[in-house]
């Protein structure tokens, strides 16, 4: 049979309307790829064989009656742990909710099941979505694909890992500071953080709810787009998504018959991306990919974005003030781990508080206790206002950087992460040195724009990626731009060697 | 650059309500001073007139009217939805979740 992972979402949907294949031996074909691949990935906290199957049926039934449901109909794809699936465990990569089942599904999650498509499990992260590497994983470290030593970056490493090993050809994940895009950087793959309030966050396990945004892996910006599409949108169940915009595929320039001018662009280099910390070589083989962007006629442009060092710092004020907040309901009363399950005698569980105290010391891993320290004490009597009312300030100077970029260039590129991903181990002792990591993507989140990390030319057999941004809602053309570069070149199309 | 001592630690995991050990004590009285170091970075930012940004696209109190509305991500039947939740808590007494006293 032919490999099927080398195709993409869009050739894949033909072939299933074309009668080619069904989505029954597409899934069966994933699945003993799974079966080969992931003993040394480990992508997956759960694996659903069995309910993928069914939907499988369900979709080859579907088609035969000529009632597809969308693009993905029957379509194998993986969830991050992080969003809630009916009936299915899910633990957001933590022993905290090791064995907690939602009795609802998350609304992306109804979205791509109304959509038709099969799911194939819940991926790997860092526990709380609190890393960049999945080593933070209260379970197991994800491995990369393209060095088995190697991290796959983070939080959403399991989903980045999945899709760039070809078990599934997408993933939904999310990203508060970088959690798609620098995991994509380091598998090879594309992935989209949209706009703050473009995809619904209810039922997504609540990291900083201000930062938050679900968004989706794929190979190719083309696959990215149609997974936007069907995931995005307004939700009732979360008053932060925004009614008045619509993403569609036919309104990218790519679907219509007239020809993207990139021509028209200018794209901004801003220098502040480009200097002390970039590894040489992956400065270089962004610079070459710019150059192919000059050479179909668009302008290049410096620009500054001068306070993008206080981004990353300002980040990591908000981040956890908001994470110690929405950690605070895990109390050991209503869900969750709790001493009251074990031996509580041993335990001197002796009062309500003693349940609440001890429950949090035994479900949380260090990380998660660090991110709440930090976010108790900047929201504590005495400090709020010179750490948390100081970073929201710098927060406000940080989205006026982008608007007044955005009034001189049409999208900015930067590289999504300044070095190729690092050995499993290597920063795990030093959490600051971790934090550091996010350097080239917490701007995003602090200013509610969308990105794309897109697979460049590799340095040494490991993936580099070249990040755009654009302005609030600017989905559709950013991934026009990066579509462009991907008609013309084949980074995204590489597969790691896994035999 | 402020340092958290041991004993500050000690009461902040008292105020986000986890029980550490004397050597946790140790170990994060030096990590959250090294990450608090760094983050004071922002106080070389002139922030004089500059407002506060919490939310992001601008949009502000969003309503909708006060009645129920089904809800479509759940089981139909109330009582299955009510046993799922219940299954999820450590202990439960008659159809309630189960907590200790909260008044002694």
């Amino acid at each position: 049979m032919l490999k099927l992972i080398n195709f993409s979402i869009k050739e894949i949907s033909e072939k299933l309307d074309k009668k080619e294949i069904s989505s029954v031996e597409l899934t069966k074909e994933v699945f003993s790829n799974i079966k080969k691949i992931e003993p040394k990935i480990k992508a997956f906290i759960s694996l659903m064989e069995k309910e993928a199957l069914e939907q499988a049926k369900e979709s080859d039934k579907r088609r035969a009656n000529g009632k597809k449901l969308s693009a993905i109909d029957g379509i194998p794809i993986s969830i991050k742990d992080i969003f809630c699936t009916k009936d299915i465990k899910t633990t957001a990569g933590s022993n905290m909710l090791g064995d907690f089942i939602p009795p609802y599904d998350a609304t992306v999650v109804k979205r791509i099941k109304d959509a038709g498509a099969v799911i194939i499990g819940k991926n790997n992260m860092d526990a709380w979505a609190h890393g960049s590497s999945t080593e933070n994983s209260d379970f197991f470290t994800t491995h990369n694909p393209w060095d088995l030593e190697r991290v796959p970056g983070g939080s959403s490493g399991g989903s980045a890992a999945a899709v760039a090993s070809g078990m599934g050809f997408a993933s939904i994940g999310t990203d508060t500071g970088g959690s798609i895009r620098q995991p994509a950087a380091f598998c090879g793959v594309t992935g989209l953080k949209p706009t703050y309030g473009r995809n619904s966050r209810y039922g997504v396990i609540a990291m900083a709810s201000s930062l938050d945004c679900p968004g989706v892996f794929a190979r190719s910006s083309e696959d990215v787009a149609i997974l936007l599409e069907i995931v995005c949108g307004h939700d009732l169940l979360d008053s932060t998504t925004v009614p008045s915009k619509k993403f569609k595929t036919q309104n990218l320039n790519v679907k219509s018959s007239s020809k993207f001018k990139v021509q028209n662009l200018k794209l901004g280099l801003p220098k502040e991306y480009f200097g002390k910390g970039l590894d040489p070589k992956i400065k270089e083989k962004i610079m070459e990919a710019v150059e192919i962007y000059k050479k179909m006629g668009a302008k290049i442009v410096e620009i500054s974005l001068p306070n993008t060092d206080y981004a990353l710092a300002a980040y990591y004020i908000i981040q956890p003030a908001e994470v110690s907040s929405n950690l605070a309901r895990f109390d050991g009363i209503k869900y969750g781990f709790s001493v009251e399950k074990a031996d509580s005698k041993q335990l001197s569980v002796n009062s309500l508080i003693d349940v609440y105290m001890k429950s949090r010391a035994r479900g949380f891993g260090d990380e998660a206790k660090r991110r709440i320290m930090i976010g108790t004490y900047v929201l504590s009597a005495g400090y709020y206002d010179a750490y948390y009312k100081k970073a929201m300030k710098v927060r406000t100077l940080v989205c006026r950087d982008f608007n007044d970029a955005f009034k001189k260039v049409d999208v900015i590129i930067t590289p999504t992460t300044p070095t190729t991903a690092f050995k499993i181990g290597e920063k795990s002792q030093d959490p600051l040195e971790m934090y550091l990591s996010d350097v080239y993507t917490v701007s995003a989140n602090i200013a509610g724009i969308p990105g794309v990390s897109i697979p460049v030319e590799s340095i040494n057999n490991l993936p580099v990626g070249m990040q755009i941004l654009g302005p609030q809602f600017s989905e559709e053309m950013i991934l026009d731009i990066s579509h462009e570069y991907q008609k013309i070149t084949h980074h995204h199309q590489k597969v790691p060697n896994l035999e | 650059m402020a340092k958290l001592t041991k004993k500050d630690v000690e009461k902040i995991a008292n105020l986000a309500r986890i029980e550490i050990t004397e050597k946790e004590k140790n170990k994060y009285s030096a990590e959250l001073t090294e990450i608090l170091g760094y983050v004071e970075k922002l106080n070389k930012v002139d922030t004089k007139n500059v407002s506060e940004t919490s939310q992001v696209t601008g949009l502000e109190n969003v309503y909708r009217e006060d009645a129920a509305t089904e809800a479509t991500q759940v089981d139909k039947d109330k009582n299955k939805n009510r046993e799922k939740l219940l299954k999820n808590a450590p202990a439960e007494k008659n159809g309630y979740i189960k907590t200790r006293a909260v008044l002694e």
